[in-house]
């Protein structure tokens, strides 16, 4: 059976390159790179060779590279560190309410610990509005965290305006932007960002490894207390061989960058005009012009039928997407950020997101565009909220049709 | 994290639609949560002649819907009022824990169809 793999907002295969590269440091390359020794210094310059690469993707000096386990941590480390650090400053953070779990849940528990965290909304195509953001900060404010681009919808945040903004009242701006590296350009210094964190495997390296900038003289208290690695910023043996892959990766996505967003943005355009255009009763969730939103991602409702269902039939023809479904979130509720969107409730259930790669290729989005229809079709037959006879009775249909 | 009857049922539904002279119709679960099941009856003499279900939901909600369909027929309706969701899981060799209290409502959207069948025959 074909395999379609529509779904890298979740994760990346690792890139042929990213492994070559990693091989040695599974071989021969075995040393710690705090050992003064033959083997440590061996891998020594293969860690900093990282550092370099992956500053250099983002405009970033080495120095400035804090090598950490996946984007969780980085988003932890950002948001905690800032707080005990800035103490004697203030307690008030201001995120959004479509942030990833990674900065939402961390906020949770600051707010827990004392913090007050404002959660600014968003408007039903899921942007933000920059004069509430403005008008949140107050003398207390010691973070501004907004995420680069949305994992769910691809919306891209205005980053260097909020930039703009944190700098004119000097708060501190956080930004998790594991989805947009790679994707679309990321310069630290040009958006006027202090911390941004990215992650491995979503850009071709292997899970387990990812990146935090911090600029050059942020007070940030660690997050893992140990041992000096990372000029006392993160303690932990280094994890050699996914540093190496991570340096690899974020130099393909620089090289590659200009030509992957390309194709995927041509491939994406092509699915949702090819849904727009077989498929009734749909709803797009997220900005509805897609250059505001990352290339590679296209999240879209079918009504009357739930996401995960959609998902399973058509892994079974081999398509790999993903859903804002609670039956695939973990919890009751579906996507939070549909929520925030004010998606009406059985559409957030029929969210699906198809995020692409630069693996993607024409004849694999026909595919989509041939089984789509007829699946969702097949599965809108069995729903009863689809035809329903009743149609003044039935309070859910009216629900649908209201969008 | 399906089994193989899930996905059997999932894949192949049994008993999909409408009876378009039902004499007893029951619904339940709501959009919020995501599952939606509708049971037709067609009962005669006391015995379930015919079920067939619509249903929105996730791969659990449609093949419990789709197993319910398949237990019920034959069955006299206090028979099929004996029969739970726990059952409906079991003949599918079991459902994902986080799937046991929001999709597996199959048995009472069928207990709801026969108790507007009772209704049905008391109204006359």
């Amino acid at each position: 059976m074909k395999q379609i793999y529509l779904d890298n907002n979740a994760t990346t295969p690792v890139h042929p390159e990213v492994l070559e590269a990693m091989l040695p440091c599974y071989r021969d390359q075995f040393g710690n790179p705090s050992s003064v020794h033959w083997a440590g210094r061996a891998v020594a310059g293969a860690v900093e060779k990282a550092r370099e690469q992956v500053a250099s993707l983002i405009g970033a000096s080495p120095a400035e590279i804090v090598f950490v386990s996946c984007g969780s941590e980085g988003d932890n480390m950002a948001l905690k560190g800032t707080v005990d650090a800035l103490r004697d400053k203030g307690n008030h953070i201001i995120t959004t309410s479509v942030e990833h779990p990674a900065v939402l849940e961390t906020c949770r528990y600051l707010e827990k610990t004392g913090c007050e965290v404002t959660y600014l909304p968003v408007d039903r195509d899921g942007m933000l509005d920059l004069a509430q953001l403005e008008a949140a900060i107050t003398e207390k404010t010691i973070l501004i965290s907004v995420m680069w681009g949305n994992n769910e919808t691809g919306n891209i945040f205005p980053i260097e305006e909020i930039g703009k903004i944190a700098r004119k009242y000097k708060v501190r701006f956080h930004t998790d932007a594991v989805q947009a590296v790679g994707k679309v350009p990321v310069d630290v210094k040009a958006a006027g960002v202090d911390m941004l964190v990215l992650s491995g495997h979503k850009i071709g390296a292997p899970k387990g490894v990812g990146a935090i900038y911090i600029k050059r003289g942020t007070r940030l208290t660690p997050l893992m207390h140990g041992g000096h690695q990372e000029r006392n910023r993160r303690a932990g043996t280094h994890n050699v061989a996914g540093i190496v892959g991570l340096g690899k990766a974020c130099e393909i996505a620089g090289r590659d960058l200009e030509k992957n967003a390309a194709h995927m943005r041509r491939l994406r355009d092509k699915l949702e005009e090819g849904i727009r255009k077989n498929v009734p009763q749909i709803k797009l969730n997220g900005h509805p012009d897609p250059a505001m939103r990352l290339p590679n991602t296209l999240n879209v409702s079918f009504a009357f039928i739930e996401g995960e269902s959609l998902l399973l039939n058509l892994d079974m023809y081999g398509i790999a997407a993903s859903s804002g479904s609670a039956c695939t979130s973990g919890s009751l509720e579906p996507s939070h950020v549909l929520g925030a969107m004010c998606v009406e409730v059985t559409l957030a259930h029929s969210s699906t997101r198809f995020s692409l790669g630069p693996n993607n290729t024409e004849e694999e989005i026909d595919y989509v565009l041939d089984v789509l229809p007829k699946t969702v079709q097949r599965l809108r037959e069995m729903s009863p909220l689809y035809n329903c006879s009743n149609e003044e009775q039935c309070e859910t249909c009216e629900t649908i049709r209201r969008i | 994290m399906y089994t193989d009857k899930v996905m059997d049922h999932f894949q192949n539904p049994r008993n999909v639609g409408e009876i378009p002279d039902a004499n007893g119709v029951g619904e339940v679960g709501n959009a919020s949560c995501g599952d939606i099941m509708k049971i037709f009856l067609k009962v005669e003499d006391n015995v379930i002649k015919d079920v067939k279900f619509k249903t929105f939901g996730c791969g659990a909600a449609i093949a419990t819907s789709s197993m319910v369909t398949e237990m019920a027929i034959g069955k006299t309706i206090d028979e099929a009022l004996e029969l739970s969701n726990q059952a409906v899981a079991e003949a599918l060799d079991g459902l994902p824990a986080q799937k046991m209290h929001c999709s597996n409502l199959a048995a009472d959207a069928l207990h709801e169809a026969i108790k507007d069948y009772k209704a049905r025959q008391q109204a006359g």
